[in-house]
């Protein structure tokens, strides 16, 4: 019964469909064409999604309603902005470098979708499962400031220029930490492939956050801020904050180029929550207790996609609510937050995960 | 022929944004496609099923040394001025030192490496067998110029501290 609720069953049954009826190489490429299709697909409606509630969840934060305009509690409110900003022109600037100009937010969105390709979102629906996975999202996550850096020196603008700098040096420094407390739990797992990892957490205890304790949440701890200041959100929005540099380094787009910062933005917020959960909280795992054969059956009646937006949503809900309770930092209080605070913490952290992994002090 | 097509897309890339890279009259630009190059060559590493070398060459070469070199460029006098040409007889004697270069290495590249040329048997190696070789102490295993280069490093920081720090 389980197998019919799961993906892979209906993945093989295409691709046996596909390889009956066509040759290898045609039936590949379909596939291969398909795949990009469903991940662009669902790059965007995801995208659409977050937007949506993060309107509505900022809009009872802050006590009032929030979109509630287009459609039953404005739930196609997103929808009706996306069309918006698809119709929009996109203004062109005087005496902009107009090849960087143009350029730029492709790093964003492509290094973003890069990242967001790799994730296992379910059982059996996990795009590229590379041998070294953390490595890989570690990698081409980096690969966005660049947009961000030629975004904000093409544009000819001081506060772009100024935001640009300030997202540079806040993005290398919490990226540091970030990759740092994931390295912790690459020490306890042992494996940097994605697919192992979650094969690893299958039990509620085994899951990466529980099985190391001590430091593995300091570990998850240090990740989630990390990952909140790397995708310039909440109190780290230093580089867009909008009472002194207008809207930072993307003040002179417009229209789908605008879009494309956004739809990156609102993604990065979905990635680090999805691999925080990947490596912390088992993946698409669902909770499982060692001798409840009862309990165990009846999780995994929901499908383990489920269980991965679910636990990514909770993560992104805590995302929202920390970006809406704290006052934004200030440029060098951000700074000494990562240097004097974080990475020592951090580098402590991984030496007591190596002592615990050495004794074999984990939960087994 | 699959390969042979996404090697020619990567080759292509390469060579094209090369010669941009040098040709091009804005210092930024020329940086950028730099960038390029240095991500296809991560492609290659990848076609080559070299996944660790082509994660390092992201991470390092188009996450870190170009990072530093665009804020390096950017905080450098009148960034986006045209640079000018050099004059002829300069770019002549240039050219003509890089195609004897070409010439040279791809004459003992052509003739030398033929000669022994054959495919690597290992077409795959795993994260743990790079992790234990960077680490351990048996033969094959590089221990000591690993410590070796993070000390390096780590003098370069202490320097770079010592130079920026106040007084």
């Amino acid at each position: 019964m389980i197998k019919y609720i799961e993906a892979p069953y209906y993945l093989d049954l295409l691709d046996n469909f596909l390889k009956t009826n066509l040759p290898e190489w045609a039936a590949l490429a379909i596939e291969y064409v398909l795949i990009g299709l469903v991940l662009l697909t669902a790059y965007a409606v995801i995208a659409l999604a977050l937007i949506y509630v993060e309107r509505k969840v900022t809009g009872f934060f802050q006590a009032r309603l929030g979109p509630n305009r287009v459609g039953p509690f404005g739930i196609i409110q997103s929808v009706a902005d996306m069309i918006k900003i698809l119709l929009k022109e996109i203004i062109r600037i005087d005496n902009v470098d107009k090849f960087l100009f143009y350029l730029a937010p492709f790093f964003m969105i492509v290094s973003s979708f890069l990242t967001f390709g790799a994730l296992p979102f379910g059982r059996g629906l996990h795009v590229v499962d590379f041998d070294n996975g953390i490595f890989y999202l570690i990698a081409v996550s980096s690969l966005s400031i660049i947009g961000v850096l030629l975004a904000g020196w093409a544009s000819n603008n001081k506060y772009s220029m100024i935001g640009a700098m300030r997202s540079g040096a806040q993005f290398i420094s919490y990226e540091l930490s970030a990759a740092m407390a994931l390295m912790t739990i690459v020490v306890l797992t042992g494996t940097m492939k994605l697919s192992t990892i979650v094969d690893q957490q299958e039990y509620v205890y085994h899951w990466n956050i529980f099985r190391g304790h001590i430091p593995a949440v300091i570990a998850f701890v240090i990740y989630l801020i990390a990952g909140h200041a790397e995708t310039n959100r909440g109190p780290f929005d230093l580089p867009e904050a909008e009472s002194e540099l207008t809207a930072g380094y993307h003040t002179e787009y417009s229209g789908l180029q605008f879009g494309f910062y956004y739809l990156a933005e609102y993604l990065n917020m979905f990635i680090i929550a999805g691999i925080a959960t990947t490596v912390f909280l088992g993946g698409w795992q669902p909770i499982q207790v060692e001798g409840w054969d009862g309990f165990n059956t009846a999780m995994n009646f929901i499908p383990s996609f489920v269980w991965f937006f679910g636990k990514t949503g909770f993560l992104v809900m805590l995302s929202l609510w920390v970006r809406w309770t704290f006052p934004r930092l200030r440029i060098d209080q951000l700074l000494n937050l990562e240097w004097k605070y974080l990475l020592p913490i951090n580098m402590v952290n991984l030496i007591l995960m190596v002592i615990i992994v050495i004794y074999g002090l984990y939960i087994h | 022929m699959g390969e042979q097509i996404v090697f020619l897309i990567l080759g292509a890339i390469i060579a094209g944004c090369s010669i941009l890279a040098v040709t091009t009259q804005k210092i930024i630009r020329a940086a950028t496609f730099l960038l390029f190059v240095l991500l296809a060559t991560a492609g290659i590493y990848l076609l080559l099923d070299y996944h660790f070398l082509a994660m390092v060459q992201i991470a390092v070469y188009a996450g870190g040394i170009m990072v530093l070199f665009i804020f390096a460029i950017l905080l450098t006098n009148q960034p986006g001025v045209n640079v000018k040409f050099e004059k002829p007889w300069r770019m002549f004697l240039a050219a003509l030192a890089a195609l004897s270069g070409l010439v040279i290495c791809g004459h003992i590249i052509f003739y030398n490496v033929t000669k022994i040329f054959k495919y690597a048997e290992i077409d795959y190696i795993s994260m743990q067998t790079i992790g234990t070789a960077m680490m351990g102490t048996d033969q094959h295993q590089y221990l000591l110029p690993f410590e070796a280069i993070s000390l390096l490093l780590l003098a370069c920081i202490i320097g770079g501290i010592m130079i920026a720090r106040k007084r």
